[in-house]
C-alpha cells in the first residue's frame, strides 16, 4: 500500500437551510470511504444534515501571489458597496 | 426477579460490551487517524447499548443494583456473550471481519426484538437500529474493499474470514432463557435468523472476490459462559478500576 491515501476536502451543511461550509479534510481511498469517514471525524456531534466531499486535487486555488493583482485593485473602489443613500429610518435591518 | 428475563437481556447485552471493549482497544492504535475515530465510534454506540440494556437489568436485579455492578462485577462465567466478539485484534482485517459478521446478524437480531412485548426492550432496538445499520454498511464495504484490493489484503481477509467462519453458527443456538421468552413474546427465534444471515453474508463475501470457507465445524459456548482464553484478559481490563477502587465513580 502507499504510505498514504488521497486527500479529500469536506463540506458540511450544519442545518437544512444553511449552505456546506468547508470544514477540514482527510485522507480516504474512494469517495464512499471520504463520506463514512467524513461523517466520524466531522459530524460525530451533531453537527451536521449533509456532507460533501471532494478530492483535494481537483480544487483550483487561487494562487497568494497573485494576491495584488488579483484582490488590490477592488480595495479602493467603495463605490461598489451600496453605502451612499440616504435610507429612511423607518427601514430596518439593511 | 425475573431470572430468566435478566439472563435474556445479558445475552444481548454482553455481546455490546465485549465488542465494544474490543474496539476500545484501538483508541489511538488504529491504522490511521479516520479509521481510529470509526471504530472508537462504533465502540461508543456498543456502549451506549449496552448501558440501557444493563439499567434495565440492574432494575430487574432490585438490591440497589446498578449498571456498572452488572458491566463490571460478574465472574467471566456469568458472561454471555458470544464467543465471535471476544476474538482479539489480530490485524485490520481481523478487526473488519469480526465487525462484518457480528454486524450482519446484530441487525437482523434487532429488526426482530423491536417486535417485542417487552416494551422496553423494543425500545432499546428501535433506537440501535439506526446505529448498526451503519456499522454493518461500514464493515461490508471495508470487507469488499480488503477483499478486492491488493493481492495482500485479500489475503489477510480471506484468512480472517476463515478463522472467524467457526464462532458464526452460535449466534443461532437457543438457549434456556431464549426459548422461555419467546413463549412470552419478549424473546426473538435465533434459529430464524439463520437463512438470511448467511444469505446476506455470502453476498458480500462474493462481491468482495472472497471464498466461503466450507468447514462445518462450529465452535460454541459463550451462551453458556464457557469462553475462549481471551475473555478473562478482556476482563482483567475492563473491571481493573471497579475490582481496586470499588464503587468509584468518574
Amino acid at each position: 500500500m502507499k504510505k498514504n491515501w488521497p486527500l479529500w476536502e469536506v463540506f458540511v451543511r450544519s442545518k437544512n437551510g444553511l449552505e456546506h461550509r468547508h470544514f477540514g479534510s482527510l485522507h480516504a481511498a474512494d469517495a464512499e470511504m471520504a463520506l463514512e469517514n467524513a461523517r466520524d471525524v466531522y459530524t460525530r456531534r451533531n453537527e451536521g444534515v449533509s456532507i460533501w466531499v471532494v478530492e483535494s486535487k481537483n480544487i483550483t486555488a487561487s494562487n497568494p501571489e497573485h494576491n495584488g493583482e488579483l484582490f488590490e485593485p477592488a480595495q479602493d473602489k467603495v463605490y461598489r458597496h451600496p453605502t451612499f443613500y440616504d435610507l429612511p429610518d423607518e427601514i430596518k435591518h439593511m | 426477579m425475573k431470572t430468566n428475563l435478566y439472563k435474556y437481556i445479558l445475552l444481548i447485552a454482553d455481546n455490546s460490551l465485549i465488542l465494544g471493549q474490543r474496539l476500545g482497544e484501538l483508541c489511538g492504535h488504529g491504522p490511521n487517524l479516520e479509521t481510529d475515530i470509526a471504530c472508537t465510534n462504533i465502540s461508543l454506540d456498543l456502549f451506549g447499548q449496552t448501558r440501557s440494556y444493563y439499567q434495565y437489568a440492574a432494575k430487574l436485579k432490585g438490591d440497589n443494583s446498578t449498571e456498572d455492578d452488572v458491566a463490571f462485577l460478574r465472574k467471566e462465567q456469568d458472561y454471555l456473550n458470544v464467543l465471535l466478539v471476544e476474538q482479539p485484534n489480530t490485524d485490520f482485517a481481523y478487526i473488519m471481519a469480526r465487525q462484518f459478521l457480528f454486524d450482519v446478524y446484530h441487525l437482523l437480531f434487532l429488526n426482530e426484538l423491536q417486535k417485542s412485548h417487552d416494551v422496553t426492550l423494543s425500545a432499546i432496538a428501535v433506537k440501535s437500529i439506526k446505529e448498526v445499520s451503519y456499522h454493518q454498511r461500514f464493515s461490508s464495504d471495508w470487507i469488499k474493499r480488503l477483499g478486492d484490493g491488493t493481492s495482500e489484503s485479500h489475503q489477510k481477509t480471506q484468512n480472517a474470514i476463515n478463522d472467524l467462519w467457526t464462532y458464526t453458527d452460535e449466534l443461532f443456538h437457543q438457549t434456556d432463557a431464549d426459548k422461555k421468552m419467546i413463549i412470552e413474546g419478549i424473546g426473538v427465534d435465533v434459529t430464524k435468523l439463520k437463512e438470511s444471515y448467511y444469505k446476506r453474508v455470502v453476498e458480500v463475501l462474493q462481491e468482495a472476490t472472497l471464498e466461503v470457507p466450507e468447514s462445518k465445524w462450529f465452535q460454541k459456548g459463550g451462551k453458556q459462559g464457557i469462553h475462549t482464553e481471551h475473555l478473562g484478559f478482556i476482563l482483567s481490563d475492563l473491571q481493573y478500576m471497579q475490582r481496586t477502587f470499588p464503587n468509584m465513580t468518574w
